[in-house]
């Protein structure tokens, strides 16, 4: 056996091998010994991954305890039965449908925006733009996401809105149109920024396959290109529509603050999140049914985007196993 | 078209094509008779890929890519400015090297893809199309019970087969195939070599290969390349028997490459 071929034996043995040779072993000995230092940047490590666990418990307890406590006044049935939301006034009524009807709304009108906007700005900046352009673009794009949503919300209410209010006259000065809108432009840089990713990775050899069969470049990208980038984009949309839901400060400024069951995007609105933030902004004192209230507003909030990050694993692994 | 008849005969004339400024053919002057089986050989990096790109007009669209000369296909030069390169490709298909079947469609699909991306599909003459294609490329009986499956799901030389069949279906009257059986058993080569003496009845076809012996066994006419010129062109049975240049005689024996 010569010494550099790695055979069977000398993997089993290396201490022989070591001795034979008259070679250190050190290298071997560095890589099964763990000393302490090592021991305890793991330790580190591992205290700071369950630290995030534990408080992701605590949160969750906290809101299961509290929700708990709500239900045990007032009845799921009513919760999930009624439409009409107002634990603050004298006759109370607690039907969730009206803050989810908001935040539905508000998100559908969003991502009606962001969507095809991100999708298209995607497809451009992989696909389409000279080098030089998207050297520009992309940190520009980036840009717009690192604004705060507050200046969102206000943009929404001076400015979206009333330009809005020039073509449809009898828009509310608080609507869900305006902030769904402003919403959406927020997102676009994420859905263009994940999309674009999912696209770029897709491997020339399908871009050539097609050319090669007479496509031209926009049926390439739209026939075969997007298609095969599918999951990705699948990804990039549930993230999106997460945010749309979880977004507060655009809603809670632009969108108003009247819970009402409606699907008309001109009308007041209240999502979910700016009711909570109405609540806990408000003076209603803690402990008491009405601030309880936002704990299962809460629990609900999770609930819904918890369904759709499922469901959205799903259809990606569909897709995934699909190719 | 001066020619009365699309027949699929390339006459390349005084090609020289680079990759930024790294000229990669220079010169070449040859001539692909119709309904023939030509066979481009030569060492890796000699510039095979890049001639059979240049016939297609795929090798344009690598950034930086450059090429002069003319090249005619059925006497007309189809770097002519009034030649849409788009169109161009669908006479002149192409077989890559790593089969590379649509991974988000079926079969059948697949097969359809090169009609449906152009726009150019009869809907009613779909299965009818689909049927002749996959004949054509010898994978009909094993794939005819199942072509709503995805076709990523066959197998490597069942994939490769798929893109031919994907190719025939857009009637183009040359097929360009890059080493299609470098990534394929002997038995899965074996068929495709079959394959292609069928083919050759209905198209013009140009095989890129690595490999002498299938050369020798499927073409009729060999292109010899060395380091971006063509070196030697002669009847397949010439050419690997009495070579008239000694570097394709040194190739061919296995001196080098
Ligand atoms: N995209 C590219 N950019 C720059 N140079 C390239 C590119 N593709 C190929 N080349 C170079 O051009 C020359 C010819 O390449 P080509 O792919 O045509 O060779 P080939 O004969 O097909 O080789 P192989 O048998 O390995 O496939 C090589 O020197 C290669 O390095
Ligand atoms: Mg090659």
């Amino acid at each position: 056996m010569s010494e550099t071929t790695l055979s069977p034996a000398a993997v089993a043995e290396p201490a022989a091998g070591a001795a034979g040779t008259g070679r250190k072993p050190a290298p071997r000995r560095a890589v099964r010994a763990t000393p302490l230092g090592e021991r305890f940047v793991a330790a580190f490590l591992f205290a700071c991954g369950a630290l995030s666990i534990f408080t992701t418990l605590g949160i969750l307890g906290v809101l299961g305890y509290e929700t708990a406590a709500f239900f045990s006044e007032v009845s799921i049935v009513d919760f999930l039965g009624d439409t009409e939301w107002t634990p603050l006034f004298a006759e109370k009524r607690f039907g969730i449908w009206a803050l989810v009807s908001g935040t539905v709304l508000t998100s559908l009108i969003a991502m009606a925006v962001a969507l095809p906007f991100g999708l298209l700005s995607a497809v451009y900046l992989s696909e389409l733009a000279p080098s030089r352009a998207r050297r520009i673009l992309k940190p520009l794009m980036e840009l717009l996401a690192g604004v705060p949503t507050i200046v969102y919300g206000f943009f929404a209410l001076t400015v979206v809105t009333p330009l809005l209010q020039a073509v449809i006259p009898d828009l509310a000065g608080f609507n869900a149109l305006g902030a769904g809108i402003v919403m959406g432009v927020m997102i676009i840089p994420m859905i263009a920024s994940l999309s674009e990713d999912a696209i770029h990775a897709v491997p020339r050899a399908l871009r050539e396959a097609a050319w090669g069969l007479g496509a031209s470049s926009l049926s390439t990208i739209f026939g075969v290109v997007l298609p095969a980038a599918r999951s990705g984009i699948a990804a990039a949309t549930t993230l999106a529509i997460s945010r749309a839901i979880g977004e507060t400060m655009i809603v809670a400024i632009a969108a108003g603050q009247q819970p009402r069951f409606t699907f008309d995007p001109r009308v007041p609105v209240e999502t979910m999140t700016a009711y909570i933030v109405q609540i806990s902004m408000g003076d209603v004192p803690t402990g008491t049914l009405e601030f309880r209230t936002i704990f299962a507003v809460g629990a609900a909030l999770f609930l819904l985007t918890f369904v759709m990050n499922v469901f959205a694993q799903r259809l990606a692994r569909k897709y995934r196993r699909l190719g | 078209m001066n020619a009365p008849e699309a027949t699929g005969r390339f006459e390349a004339d005084e090609v020289d094509a680079w990759f930024g400024t790294k000229q990669v053919l220079r010169k070449v002057n040859l001539l692909i008779p119709e309904r023939r089986i030509t066979a481009v050989i030569g060492p890796s990096g000699c510039g095979k890929s890049t001639f059979i790109r240049c016939l297609n007009r795929m090798h344009e669209l690598v950034p930086g890519a450059r090429i002069t000369g003319r090249i005619r296909l059925d006497g007309e030069n189809i770097y002519a400015p009034e030649v849409d390169p788009v169109l161009l490709r669908r006479r002149v298909g192409m077989v890559f090297q790593k089969p590379n079947p649509f991974p988000t469609m079926s079969i059948r699909d697949n097969v359809l893809s090169g009609l449906r991306l152009t726009g150019a599909l009869d809907r009613s003459r779909a299965e009818a199309i689909a049927e002749q294609a996959l004949r054509g490329a010898a994978l009909w009986d094993e794939v005819k019970d199942r072509l709503g499956e995805p076709g990523i799901g066959l197998s490597g030389g069942q994939q490769q087969r798929l893109c031919i069949a994907r190719t025939l279906a857009v009637s183009p009257e040359v097929v360009l195939m890059d080493e299609p059986c470098s990534a394929l058993d002997p038995i899965a080569t074996a068929r495709i070599e079959d394959l292609l003496s069928e083919l050759k009845a209905r198209y013009t076809i140009v095989i890129v290969t690595h490999n002498m012996q299938q050369a020798a066994r499927v073409s009729d006419r060999t292109a010899f390349f060395l380091t971006g010129e063509l070196i030697e062109v002669a009847e397949t049975d010439t050419l690997f028997t009495s070579p008239t240049d000694r570097r394709t005689e040194d190739y061919i024996t296995g001196k080098f490459g």
